[in-house]
């Protein structure tokens, strides 16, 4: 070989996550645990629909980060950290152009000139 | 003091040659080092489309222009369902890479083959309802509403059905070659393809339909 770093059996040395079928299991129990709450607050409404809104939402939260961790393998370690770094950058963006989004739109809906059909309902 | 210090070991060079500060020739990298970072990078480049699928219909969302709205369209058990089929499809997935990593290729073949049969599960189900909701008059032409939900909805759909096409792919690929370094490195991304779908299914089922019910 003319390449003196080069070793016989370099395809081998690709850095793979490992997985485990005790990953898995955590992984997916807690995921249908996740699933089947929201799922059962939404159609028997226990609850009130802000709090029934707030405790989906924590759920989905809290469902990501377990597939995150247990199904995709995301760990501060994975790349040498890279995953995580191009992770987080990815969120900042998405929650800025999400609330971003959100706040202005809802601005300019209140801004806007009331229609035809509201103007009817004013004083 | 006419120069700044410089600790021993960083300088490489002897005498006759030019001293070095960086790696000359690069070391050698294995083939396909990088491929798993960069289909991760590719991954959140696919959240940020996504999001601003997500933002369309948050914003959108309420618009029905007197048209139905989430209340009278969607079916919560029959999305429970296709949630269902998804979330074993991921665990059937997983199941293929632990067959993967103790080098069984028929048992990898077998769990990715069953994944499909899930992923095609959730997509008949998806098509069904889509099918049901087009005949009722809910069109994607209806309102921003439904236009939104269409095409957040429709986008991921799209999604499963290229990675269903890659599962026959890996497959065919796994029965070609076995389980050689290139294909132990497909079996992963898709992996992470799958999963990573799965996880965007949260927030559709969460912010469209549960959400969309309780409005």
């Amino acid at each position: 070989m003319s390449d003196p770093h080069h070793a016989a059996d370099g395809a081998h040395e690709i850095e793979m996550p490992h997985a485990s079928m005790r990953d898995y299991l955590i992984g997916f129990i807690l995921s249908v645990v996740l699933t089947a709450i929201p799922f059962w607050l939404v159609m028997e409404r226990p609850l009130s629909d802000g709090a029934t809104a707030a405790v989906i939402m924590v759920f989905a939260a809290v469902q990501i980060v377990v597939h995150m961790v247990f199904f995709l393998h995301m760990s501060p370690k994975a790349e040498g950290g890279w995953s995580i770094t191009s992770l987080t950058f990815t969120i900042i963006i998405v929650v800025i152009m999400l609330a971003g989004s959100l706040w202005v739109m809802h601005h300019l809906n209140t801004n806007m000139m009331p229609s035809p059909h509201d103007m009817s309902q004013l004083p | 003091m006419s120069a700044p210090t410089i600790t021993a070991d960083s300088i490489t060079a002897t005498a006759d040659q030019p001293v070095q500060f960086y790696d000359l020739d690069e070391h050698a990298h294995p083939e396909g080092h990088s491929t798993m970072l960069g289909f991760w990078i590719y991954l959140m480049s696919d959240c940020l489309i996504f999001a601003i699928l997500f933002a369309c219909f948050a914003v959108l969302g309420g618009s029905y222009a007197a048209g139905p709205a989430p209340k009278d369209l969607f079916e919560l058990p029959l999305v429970a369902l296709n949630t269902a089929m998804l979330l074993f499809s991921s665990i059937t997935y997983g199941f293929a890479v632990l067959q993967m990593q103790q080098g069984k290729v028929k048992g990898t073949q077998l769990w990715l083959a069953i994944t499909g049969l899930f992923g095609l599960a959730f997509l008949g189900i998806e098509l069904y309802e889509f099918h049901h909701l087009i005949e009722i008059g809910a069109t994607p032409q209806r309102s921003a509403f439904l236009s939104s939900f269409f095409t957040l909805v429709g986008t991921h759909g799209l999604h499963v059905t290229f990675g269903t096409l890659w599962l026959v792919v890996l497959m065919v690929q796994l029965g070609k070659h076995g389980l050689i370094a290139a294909n132990k490195r497909r079996v992963m991304c898709l992996s992470m393809f799958w999963h990573f779908l799965d996880v965007v299914w949260i927030g559709v089922f969460t912010i469209v339909y549960l959400m969309g019910v309780l409005r």
